[in-house]
């Protein structure tokens, strides 16, 4: 596309890259936005089907416009701070979680060679910029200065570290495999695993645990049930966000959503096959990409919600086991394993 | 912990268990109906909305014995009356509060001549508090409106009576 402004419209490169890179951020932040609206009326739709409810049904045809609805009113609200609360932190929080939950979207590819950022070291990228997302949740949780968001906080903190150290991990045994910090190699790694001709390192044997977890950690990162101890309602109100209200608590949704809609894009990308289709085979390369990737992010979407309907909410000693006693060891043995098993097949060929 | 807790507990058994539960129950049909477009039946003893009856010659079946006001628990019935002119013992006044009325259907089982009754009508929200308070011509009017749903309903319970 910098070249399109560059040489087409003739404008000089640093210009043409500038605006090529805004054009390319708001082609994804738009949709994510539309994206998050959907997903949200969607996800009310699947846990009220499990409990054998309707779910919304009102507002425009089958409920689809319900969450146009919740936005329009929120936006008419008005924004509320606390006396007590730290003013300037209280308000910088929400747009905090809401930013970060945006910018891990550059490094994401749609198809080979569509991506805002196409850096070298995309996984750290994202490790590095979910770990930022805990930031809106304590500066929240303490510019609140009220004793259910701060408990929140605390309890954000101590989780999203805990099960960092094991995503951490498994991402290691996933680039080890593939050789590769980037997410497009990454995924054109995924090419016909093991030689049989389906895309994905889910067939892996040595690797599908790894995918397993990383769905479990993927939960835990987004504070999804049965992780979502920070906003546990029948203990902390709504948690970090109880002292929120209008379009401050709409941040906090918007990211927390387009945080479950990358979790749903990075299982798709690091296990599932990314922008390939499920089976090596030359006609479904016709499909785009990006249907691919958008099919796979909505069955991992559904089975998110699946889980939320399922699943009752961890006691945090329990928690903090699964965390700490049974994610890392397992996930730090199997980094072991994989780099064990991929020195002994590479015996006699240099590094 | 033996061996078979072991591979349950990393196989995720009991999760990929209660997961095919819910699956299912996310294919069967919903339990709950589209409520203001569809409605459950309703027993015919179902005790709503009040009305006075008439008999079918139009003359009101209230002979204001005061029997329900009697025995009306929540004491939301006032009733006042006085002869009329043809010398029948009638009600000037026949008011309920239905903000008062706790729908205990006592006063339609205290009616000697079957004229308070509460109909088959749960949908009579007001907006305001005022309108709640019923007087002889609102309730005589349910009567006529909802007579012929009562009727069928006095006469489907009328055997176990």
């Amino acid at each position: 596309m910098t070249a399109f402004f560059n040489t087409t419209l003739g404008l000089p490169y640093g210009w043409a890259w500038a605006i090529a890179t805004l054009v390319g951020i708001l082609a994804i932040a738009l949709p994510l936005m539309l994206a998050v609206a959907m997903v949200i009326y969607v996800d009310r739709k699947i846990w009220a089907a499990m409990a054998l409810r309707r779910g919304p049904n009102v507002v425009g045809p089958f409920g689809l416009l319900q969450s146009f609805a919740d936005g329009l009113k929120v936006f008419l609200q008005e924004t509320i701070v606390p006396s007590a609360a730290n003013r300037g932190l209280f308000l910088l929080a929400p747009i905090i979680t809401f930013t970060v939950a945006l910018i891990v979207w550059a490094v994401v590819p749609f198809q080979p060679g569509v991506v805002v950022a196409n850096i070298n070291v995309g996984l750290l990228y994202v490790l590095a910029a979910s770990s930022l997302g805990v930031y809106g949740v304590i500066l929240s949780g303490w510019a609140s200065n009220s004793k259910y968001p701060f408990y929140s906080a605390l309890r954000a903190a101590a989780q999203m570290v805990s099960y960092e150290v094991a995503i951490g991990f498994i991402l290691i045994s996933v680039v080890m495999w593939s050789g590769s910090f980037n997410l497009t190699d990454i995924v054109e790694a995924q090419k016909s695993v093991l030689g049989i001709p389906v895309n994905g390192f889910f067939l892996n044997p040595l690797l599908f645990p790894m995918a397993v977890m990383f769905f479990i950690s993927a939960l835990a990162e987004t504070q999804r049930a049965p992780f979502d101890l920070t906003e546990a309602e029948s203990e902390l109100v709504a948690g970090y966000q109880t002292e929120y209200s209008s379009m401050s608590f709409a941040l906090f949704w918007l990211g927390e959503y387009a945080n479950v809609i990358l979790m749903c894009a990075l299982n798709a990308i690091l296990f599932w096959g990314g922008y390939l289709p499920p089976f090596d085979w030359a006609p479904l390369y016709v499909v785009p990409g990006i249907v691919w990737l958008l099919l796979k992010m909505c069955f991992f979407f559904f089975v998110f919600s699946w889980v939320k309907a399922t699943v009752p909410r961890y006691r945090y000693d329990q928690l903090m086991r699964l965390g700490w006693k049974v994610f890392l060891p397992v996930s730090l043995f199997w980094v072991f394993l994989v780099s064990g098993v991929l020195m002994y097949a590479r015996v006699g060929v240099p590094a | 912990m033996s061996v078979a807790q072991y591979v349950k507990a990393f196989t995720l058994w009991e999760f990929v268990k209660g997961h095919a539960l819910t699956l299912r129950y996310f294919f069967k049909p919903k339990a709950t109906i589209n409520y203001p477009f569809e409605k459950n039946p309703i027993s015919p003893r179902f005790r709503g909305e009040h009305a006075l009856r008439r008999y079918p010659n139009g003359e009101e079946r209230c002979i204001a014995c005061k029997l329900c006001e009697a025995i009306c628990p929540a004491q939301a019935i006032t009733i006042e009356a006085e002869p009329r002119d043809d010398g029948s013992r009638r009600t000037t006044r026949y008011d309920i509060d239905m903000t008062k009325c706790i729908y205990c259907g006592l006063c339609q089982e205290a009616c000697p001549v079957d004229a308070i009754v509460e109909g088959p009508n749960f949908e009579f929200s007001t907006e305001t508090r005022e309108e709640l308070i019923y007087d002889k011509s609102k309730l005589l009017d349910n009567g006529d409106r909802w007579e012929s749903a009562i009727a069928a309903n006095l006469a489907a319970d009328a055997p176990y009576r």
